[in-house]
């Protein structure tokens, strides 16, 4: 039984892992603010175009979430160059990472602007708003602060997630923890080392992103108050 | 360069039994890991709790892709060489076990407190309480969150492929590398899990509006 | 030309039939209280006004508008007919003047200076204008009610409708908003009221309506029809101290 552990050899790797863990951080980061784009387009095309976009719409979540990512990652890497469309790997990661993300969170915006009370509705659109203006000023912001937490939750396992894009070479941190191994056969410290990276990302994102929740929903202490006396019929 | 025939299509659908029964093996596993990990959560001890949060929020907080690494190469650190699926397997059941220790937490703590109250007052032990009341209901609260993180499981048996194991998502690796068609190729694979998916995420969802209509008293 | 019409209208939920013919004439500037007990179909038949609820027969005309389900037709409506519901429903991520300047600008194009300066005097006239600038929770429910109604006020309406609006208040608060809508009533405004506020129904309503399952029962000028009621029904429900 050897303990020998010698981390010796990954000390001057660091820089490698610190490009790494840029990459995943910009990747992910990427990933939530196109992918938080998509989702709210996807919701309000739900939401507002009619039975057939509806359709369509939920087939495209349901794909995304149903299949792994991996999976689709592969789709877009290996498949897209044979429609003409090359793209280095990072950019994969980034649109695959976009597209379940995109899904993931259409799925959980659409379950915050379902839940909102009719009476909002009511009075918007006896404010005569059109539907997409009662969506876009009614419904949307309050879902979005409700939903919050859920959101930063599935933020962070897409970070987490962003591990698999070393499937296809990209030099995120796990690609650069590989090509570390290979180089200095270490392969235990290689990885507690990364794994330790990722433990302080993904804790420092998500107190970031609930700070930031505060920072865009202030009034989201008060809205279920109000709801709940809104209701008072 | 070969073409995809039957021969390809069948070792994919082999493989896909490979996924299977990694996912039922790790679940298994990981249910009495992820069980033993929720009461310990719940117990009277300190100790016993910190050590099964710490646990969890850091299972929770890595890649499964590093779960992964770090029991294979942990193992091999004692001198264990497992074979590959052994490996695989017991880096998911880990994984699993964190995310379903925290499902059944949370059921258990959905048990109406009056559950508690009313079953004490009956003169119940705490493990009688748990066994013949408290349990049974929060199995029927877990049913569509722990059906839901199945699918999860399904979908991130594709991470072994990364130590040589060939599962369903290395089996289209493979084939595609013979191949080259790879629409065609990850096509039939991506039908192939969402055929194991699917049915699982409608059966959640369903689950769980039984579980809605019944609680509205 | 009365400010609202409504011939004949029938109105069912389901197999339940709640309007069964209903039929009224408010002309300008009218003060028109709506009473009688729950199930009598007061809100129904006001929420049918701003086409809320849509009737499955009869006719409803209000401010020159037709009443029918066209999505166009029904904004245009809603431009001239505001609603001020029970449970206030102010938007609670808004502040109270972006509340109010919301539907102004995006229905009809208001903006700038000249928009806020309008918000601010609405504000005013409900004795709010302190206010601008908080957020519903941090007002009492008289208070959100009263910028529920100055929100509605400011689509500059030519009739207004109040679905029991002091209802969900407790009593202390009811004053301020009954205080408001008498402002209201003095200045010409065509209001129609479903109200529980036997008081303010006799003595600032012009008309007073009372329902009774799905039909105006009786109805004629307040302070006549709450002397002497003529219809047992009538006399049952101003005695049994729904005040």
């Amino acid at each position: 039984m050897k303990f020998k552990f010698n981390f010796d050899p990954i000390w001057p790797e660091l820089g490698m892992i610190l490009d790494g863990a840029l990459l995943t951080i910009g990747l992910s980061l990427g990933a939530i603010v196109l992918g938080s784009m998509l989702a709210v387009l996807l919701v309000g095309l739900k939401n507002l175009g009619g039975r057939w976009v509806g359709i369509l719409v939920d087939a495209y979540v349901e794909l995304m979430r149903n299949t792994p990512f991996l999976i689709q990652l592969f789709m877009i890497f290996f498949g897209l160059p044979l429609l003409g469309i090359r793209m280095s790997g990072t950019q994969a990661g980034l649109l695959a990472m976009t597209m379940n993300l995109g899904a993931y969170a259409a799925e959980i915006i659409r379950a915050g602007v379902e839940s909102t009370h009719k009476s909002q509705l009511e009075a918007g659109v006896s404010l005569a708003l059109t539907r997409l203006q009662v969506f876009r000023y009614v419904v949307l912001r309050p879902a979005l602060a409700k939903v919050w937490p859920a959101l930063t939750s599935q933020f962070v396992l897409m970070m987490l997630a962003s591990s698999i894009c070393s499937f296809i070479s990209v030099t995120e941190l796990s690609g650069a923890a590989a090509i570390i191994e290979s180089r200095t056969f270490r392969s235990f410290e290689t990885y507690i080392i990364v794994t330790l990276v990722y433990l302080v990302l993904a804790l420092a994102l998500k107190s970031f992103l609930l700070a930031l929740g505060r920072r865009l929903f202030p009034n989201a202490s008060g809205m279920d108050r109000i709801e709940a006396r809104g209701s008072a019929v | 360069m070969t073409t995809f025939g039957w021969p390809e299509m069948l070792f994919i659908f082999r493989s896909a039994g490979w996924t299977l029964l990694l996912t039922v093996v790790a679940f298994g596993i990981g249910s009495l890991i992820g069980g033993t990990l929720a009461i310990m959560r719940l117990s009277q001890s300190r100790i016993l709790r910190a050590l099964a949060s710490g646990y969890i929020l850091v299972i929770q907080s890595i890649p499964v892709l590093m779960v992964l690494f770090m029991s294979y190469y942990g193992l091999s650190l004692f001198g264990i060489e497992l074979p590959s699926f052994f490996a695989a397997s017991a880096s998911l059941a880990i994984y699993a076990s964190a995310y379903l220790a925290e499902i059944w937490r949370g059921s258990i703590q959905s048990v109406p407190f009056q559950q508690w109250e009313a079953s004490s007052s009956l003169a119940l032990s705490r493990a009688q309480q748990y066994r013949y009341i408290i349990l049974p209901q929060a199995v029927r609260i877990s049913l569509p969150p722990t059906v839901g993180f199945l699918v999860q499981l399904v979908k991130n048996t594709s991470i072994v492929s990364v130590v040589g194991f060939v599962e369903l998502s290395r089996a289209g690796t493979l084939v595609n590398n013979a191949t080259f068609l790879p629409f065609q190729v990850f096509s039939v694979v991506a039908a192939i899990y969402f055929m194991i998916c699917f049915p699982l995420s409608r059966l959640s969802r369903h689950l769980e509006k039984v579980m809605n209509a019944g609680r509205n008293h | 030309m009365p400010a609202v019409t409504i011939e004949n209208v029938h109105k069912s939920f389901g197999a339940v039939e709640v309007l069964k013919g209903v039929s009224l004439s408010v002309e300008k500037g009218e003060v028109v209280a709506i009473i009688g007990r729950s199930g009598s179909g007061k809100s129904t038949l006001l929420r049918c006004i701003n086409g809320l609820e849509a009737c499955q027969s009869g006719r409803i005309e209000v401010a020159g508008h037709v009443l029918d389900q066209d999505q166009k037709h029904l904004r245009e409506l809603r431009k001239d007919v505001g609603i001020v519901f029970q449970s206030y429903n102010l938007f609670p991520h808004l502040s109270v003047g972006e509340n109010i300047m919301l539907a102004p600008r995006l229905a009809k194009g208001l903006g700038g200076p000249e928009l806020r300066r309008m918000a601010e005097e609405v504000l005013a006239k409900v004795g709010l204008s302190e206010k601008f600038d908080a957020y519903p929770d941090n007002l009492s429910g008289g208070q959100q009610q009263r910028v529920a109604i100055a929100r509605s006020l400011a689509m500059q309406p030519k009739v207004m409708l109040f679905d029991e609006v002091t209802s969900a208040l407790d009593p202390e608060l009811t004053g301020e908003v009954l205080i408001v809508m008498e402002d209201l009533a003095k200045a010409g405004m065509t209001m129609l009221l479903v109200t529980h506020e036997m008081n303010f129904a006799r003595n600032v309503a012009d008309v007073t309506v009372f329902m009774h399952q799905g039909r105006i029962w009786e109805s004629g000028p307040s302070s006549e029809l709450f002397a002497t009621p003529k219809t047992p029904e009538l006399q049952a429900f101003l005695s049994a101290g729904v005040h």
